[in-house]
Parts: C-alpha cells; sequence; structure tokens
C-alpha cells in the first residue's frame, strides 16, 4: 500500500502537509496532534525528528527542536510513541523529517525498519546526498517500502530536477526561494511564480508540494495554484507556542488555514 | 605510504571521512566550487596574483626561527614556524587571500565568513576591505565577549559582524549561522570558510591554501638543519587549518612524525573538552562525516575549551583519517598547561603566542624528542588579542 500515491490520487488540488516536530510543545504531544491535525483537515503529516543543529531550518524550528530535546524527544521514544497509530490513522500519510547524523547513529537499517512497522510512508532527509541514497540506502528504503522526498530549490538545475523525479514514488518538495524554514519571500514580484511555471511546465512524474515561508490561508492558496498542495511547518510551531492544549490550537489552526 | 593523505577522492574522502553532506539549497553553489577549485587554482595568473600577494602584503616567506633557550629547556632542537607574523597575525590570512581571489573568479560580490577566536574574521575582513567587497562575518556571541580586539578589528575593517546566537553560542553555531545565510543568499555570495571542515571541497580548498606553510619549511629546514626533513611537526587542532598546513608537505613522509595537539579544557573526561579525537565518534558536521563529539543519539554536544578558535565538537575529515589511520599522534592539554606555555614562551623567547598555539607549545615536553631531533612547531597566531584572558589568568600564568 502506497498512502502518499493514494491520498495524490484521491485529491489532486489543494492538499496541505502539515510539519511538527516531535516531542514538542510537551513529550507526549506527539500522537494528539496527529490525530487532531487529520481530523482538521490536514492531508498529510511530517514529524520533524528533532536534531540540535538543523542547517535547513530557521529560528522557530531550531527552537522547538531545542525545546523537544530538553523534553526528553529522541528516536527511540519517537517510534514507541508512534506503536499502534495506523489503528487510529490509517490513511493519512505519515512522513519523518530529520538530519542524517541521528539516523545514522540509530542506524540506518534500524531507523527504517522501525519506521515501517510504525507505519511511516516517507522519509525527508535534506542532508543525505542524492548520490549517497543512490549508493548506499534506496535498497533498503525499497525494501521496507519508504519513500524519500528530496528537495528542489530555484537552483536545481533542470537535469537534477529530472533525476530527482526519477529517484522516488512520492512527491517533490518544493522550496519556494532562497532560505531556510519560516523565512517570508523576499523575491521580487513575478520571481517565484516563474519557478513554479518552469517546475510546472516540466510535467514531472511526481505532484508537487511547496514549502519554505507558506505559514497562513492567503500564502497556502496562492501556493496551490503552481502545485498540488503545499506545506506548512513554521507558522503551525508558534501557534503551538505557550498553549497548555496543543490539539486544539494545531486543529484551530489548520481550520484557519483550509476554511 | 599510501597518496590518499594529501588527495581526498573525487566526492572529497579521506578514508571514510570527508564527502558533502548538504542540503539541496547548498548543493548548486558547492557543485559550482568542487567543479572549478581545481582548474583556479592551478591557473597561473590565479598563482601569480596568490603568490605575490602573499609575499607583498601577507609577508611570507615567514622566518623559521631556532629558539635556543626553548630548545635546552626540553632538551631538544625547536624551531618555530612564524605564521604569527603574517599580517594580521595568524595564519588564517593564507587562506582568505585564497579565497577571495576564487571568489573573484566566480562572480561573487558579497562575502560570508563564521569565526571562533576571530582571526579568521579578522583575516576575512581585511582581504574584503582589500578588494572592495561586502563582508559579514558570524561570530557566537561568548565568543565575541572574550576575544572583543578582534570584533573591533572586524568593524573597523569595514565587516559587519552579526552575533550567533543558537546552541553554545561559539564557532559551532557561527558556522551554522553562516550556512543558513549562504543558503539564504545562493548567488551572489561566497563562503569562506577558515579550517578545514565543511563539505568537500571547502577541506581540500582550505589544506591547498594553507600548504605554503610546509612548503616553505621544507626550504627553510635544507638551509638551517641540512635536511629538507624534521623529525617532529607539532601544531594545534580546532577544526584543523593550521595543523593541515603545517603537515600538508610531510604527509607522505613516514620519518617524519606529525602531532597534533587539541584542547582537553579542564581534562578530557572533565566533561568540559574540545578533544575530538578522543571524544568523538564517526557523524556528521558542517557537512562533513568525520569524528565529532555527539550523545549517543547523535546530537551534537558542546564543546568547552577557554581558546574560542579550539572550541569545536569536530575536526576536518582529513585529521580525522590522520587519527583513525595512526599517521598523526594526537595530544591533548588542558587550559591550564596552555596558559603555563604562554608564560614560558613569552619570556623565554620573548614571543607571545595565541592561546590556540600555546597547546602545540604545552605538548613539548611530551614528545619524547631527543637532543639531536629537529622538532617544528606550528606557531600559528600571535597572542594580542588573548591578553584579557592572560590578564584574568596572571595568577595560573606568572
Amino acid at each position: 500500500m502506497n498512502r502518499i500515491k493514494n491520498v495524490f490520487e484521491k485529491k489532486q488540488k489543494g492538499l496541505l502537509n502539515v510539519y511538527f516536530t516531535a516531542g514538542y510543545p510537551s513529550l507526549h504531544d506527539t500522537v494528539p496532534l496527529i490525530k487532531s491535525l487529520t481530523q482538521a483537515g490536514a492531508d498529510l503529516i511530517e514529524i520533524g525528528m528533532p536534531f540540535s543543529d538543523p542547517l535547513a531550518d530557521g529560528p522557530v524550528i531550531q527552537a522547538s527542536s531545542t525545546a523537544a530535546l530538553q523534553n526528553g524527544m529522541n528516536m527511540r521514544v519517537l517510534f514507541r510513541q508512534l506503536e499502534g497509530i495506523r489503528n487510529e490513522v490509517p490513511e493519512t500519510p505519515i512522513l519523518l523529517m530529520g538530519y542524517l547524523n541521528p539516523v545514522m547513529q540509530f542506524g540506518v537499517e534500524n531507523f527504517c525498519r522501525e519506521a515501517a512497522e510504525a507505519g511511516v510512508d516517507g522519509v525527508i532527509l535534506p542532508d543525505l546526498p542524492l548520490d549517497d541514497y543512490v549508493a548506499e540506502y534506496q535498497e533498503m528504503f525499497r525494501r521496507f517500502n519508504l519513500r524519500p522526498v528530496f528537495l528542489i530549490t530555484p537552483q536545481t538545475a533542470p537535469e537534477r530536477i529530472r533525476r530527482i523525479d526519477e529517484l522516488t514514488d512520492s512527491f517533490l518538495y518544493l522550496v519556494s526561494g532562497p532560505g531556510t524554514t519560516g523565512g517570508a519571500n523576499t523575491q521580487a514580484e513575478g520571481v517565484q511564480e516563474a519557478y513554479f511555471e518552469r517546475i510546472e511546465a516540466m510535467n514531472l512524474r511526481n505532484p508537487r508540494l511547496i514549502g519554505f515561508g507558506i505559514g497562513d490561508k492567503a500564502s497556502f492558496q496562492r501556493a496551490c495554484e503552481y502545485a498540488e498542495g503545499a506545506i506548512i511547518g513554521s507558522a503551525l510551531i508558534r501557534a503551538l507556542e505557550g498553549t497548555d492544549d496543543a490539539p486544539a490550537a494545531a486543529a484551530r489552526f489548520v481550520q484557519s488555514v483550509l476554511k | 605510504m599510501p597518496t590518499t593523505y594529501q588527495q581526498p577522492t573525487e566526492r572529497g574522502y579521506y578514508g571514510q571521512f570527508g564527502g558533502a553532506f548538504i542540503p539541496e539549497m547548498l548543493y548548486p553553489n558547492v557543485e559550482e566550487l568542487r567543479q572549478q577549485y581545481l582548474d583556479i587554482l592551478a591557473d597561473p595568473a590565479f598563482q601569480q596574483e596568490y603568490q605575490q600577494l602573499l609575499r607583498d602584503y601577507v609577508g611570507r616567506p615567514t622566518p623559521l626561527f631556532e629558539a635556543k633557550r626553548l630548545s635546552e629547556k626540553y632538551n631538544t632542537r625547536v624551531y618555530l614556524k612564524r605564521e604569527d607574523l603574517c599580517h594580521t597575525g595568524a595564519h588564517k590570512v593564507n587562506n582568505t587571500v585564497g579565497q577571495i581571489l576564487l571568489a573573484k573568479r566566480l562572480g561573487k560580490t558579497r562575502i560570508i565568513a563564521e569565526t571562533g577566536a576571530g582571526q579568521h574574521g579578522v583575516a576575512t575582513a581585511t582581504v574584503c576591505a582589500l578588494m572592495g567587497m561586502q563582508c559579514i562575518v558570524y561570530m557566537g556571541e561568548i565568543d565575541m565577549e572574550r576575544q572583543k580586539p578582534n570584533v573591533y578589528r572586524m568593524r573597523l575593517l569595514g565587516a559587519e559582524v552579526r552575533a550567533a546566537m543558537s546552541g553554545s553560542r561559539t564557532l559551532k553555531d557561527a558556522t551554522n549561522e553562516a550556512i543558513r545565510d549562504w543558503i539564504s543568499n545562493p548567488v551572489d555570495t561566497h563562503y569562506i570558510i577558515g579550517s578545514v571542515v565543511g563539505p568537500h571541497p571547502y577541506p581540500d580548498l582550505v589544506a591547498r591554501l594553507q600548504a605554503v606553510i610546509s612548503e616553505e619549511m621544507r626550504k627553510q629546514l635544507l638551509e638551517k638543519t641540512g635536511s629538507e626533513l624534521p623529525n617532529y611537526v607539532v601544531a594545534c587542532v580546532g577544526g584543523g587549518s593550521n595543523a593541515a598546513g603545517a603537515f600538508y608537505h610531510f604527509l607522505e613522509e613516514p620519518s617524519v612524525k606529525l602531532v597534533a595537539v587539541e584542547a582537553a579544557g579542564h581534562g578530557v573526561n572533565s566533561g568540559h573538552s574540545a578533544a575530538t579525537s578522543v571524544l568523538g565518534k564517526p557523524g556528521i558536521i558542517h557537512g562533513s562525516r568525520t569524528l565529532l563529539m555527539q550523545d549517543e543519539d547523535g546530537q551534537i554536544t558542546e564543546p568547552y575549551s577557554l581558546s574560542a578558535g579550539l572550541d569545536y565538537p569536530g575536526i576536518g575529515p582529513l585529521h580525522a583519517y590522520l587519527a583513525d589511520s595512526g599517521r598523526a599522534r594526537f595530544i591533548s592539554i588542558e587550559d591550564e598547561d596552555a596558559l603555563k606555555a604562554v608564560a614560558e614562551l613569552s619570556r623565554l623567547e620573548g614571543i607571545i603566542p595565541a592561546l590556540e598555539t600555546a597547546h602545540a607549545l604545552a605538548a613539548l615536553g611530551q614528545l619524547g624528542a631527543g637532543p639531536d631531533d629537529v622538532v617544528v612547531v606550528n606557531l600559528s597566531g600571535r597572542g594580542d588579542k588573548d591578553l584579557e584572558t592572560y590578564l584574568k589568568y596572571a595568577d595560573t600564568i606568572l
């Protein structure tokens, strides 16, 4: 079963992928957040595995990662929390996002096995180079039926985009512009649109989700004009800051984007 | 001897260490650099400009000084490679002069850098002033406090110094912030990394630009001792750029013992240390697979050293390979012994070394060198920037 493929077949437009950091705001929010985000209408769930030095992330996700680590989150705790999640959330694709070092220390094969057993569908490791993926991990990912998701940026060359498109069977993560997660779009008018249209015109195999700098209903809807959907992370984390009812705050946030 | 100590593989590996573990946002810049750096470095026009600046601006060749009183004390023949006499006061400028010329050839107009002790930041700000380029230096908030004179120097040179406020607020975090800046400015910006760290090709690029140190050593040793080859070369290692430069032309000479000196902080097992070769295991930091101080979950742990330039949880992949293969011996020196070595060199030879460099000097007693052995210590930097620290620890030092 490929839940990622299914969700894109069922719904061709306006898909919402939400990111949150496992163990934030408190250690045991992971499963309640998955449930409330799904019930509120999120189409895909991306769970961040916190790392001490998240290079591709802006200050909001960095701070949530630091807090999650202080709360005691780690890979073993996360996989224990995810046990049985598929009884409660059977259809919604779940992806794990994180950095290579914690995965390497856990053991890549162990990681794949535990992820597959928990019912995880896809993995995003921004600092895993394509060549290393192909040489060392592709076979392993296939064996455990895990799909890699790769990032594409405005500077990614067309032939490299084609290669990325060939290497996965999930979706393409279009980084909206230069910058880390949670930054505002500072590009001149038309630049971002031209980039999205250039990718659209390539007629790629995989559907596309646009991420980085998408944070509310307006930016979500604009992104959806150029792709099957969009990814929101930092804005959701901000909505969870300081709340004592994270699932309720998360549901309100999703509704504010989708209403 | 394998020839791989000097030359990493095409994908940037020294043994199992190296590579380029970077997010897609950095790929075009790093790939452009990878494809062009060897051609640019080999270009005669580049070499002419680089060599001329090294001579007329940096002040190379730097002297190789026979330290007679220090030699007497340790009953061996100690020579000091005087990188502290380079313009800006440390070896760092060898690299920044080369990289700014490289950046110009790549068509970049904006320069970013990270700095720990501030020496690399000053060296970058200096060459940016020389070339009229915009310069932004990231520096940990704690390091800005303990290396104030260098912050003022960078500002005087026209650079903008941005405080890194995340994590341990030291060199690791300054490097994170510089990388994030590069992600946000992918077109016009070149990142001048200050050490033999980061994704391939940086470790090789910086090692090649620092290799002038050992190239000169060989000529000077021949003149002074009758042999190009010493018995020992000793250098301190944070990320490892001065050690890479001092070792480079001796890497394939098995008779030359290479000694890398790390900062033990309060003691290797005290929980407050930066002795990566002892405390680290293979992991990924700043785009490179190397020895890394980390917890069992792969989270990078915070190193400690009194010296801001050695306070880094990794080492360059070349050094990880030298440690792993046994080609270099690694020694770690505690804060207090480094401080004592500051006083010793000051009073025996009239040279006040940087706190980083003092770690290398403090290892002299542990080498086991005999009276006829030739020991070259790379005197990587001068101590002016550390006077405030030396004053604070005057009781230990004097």
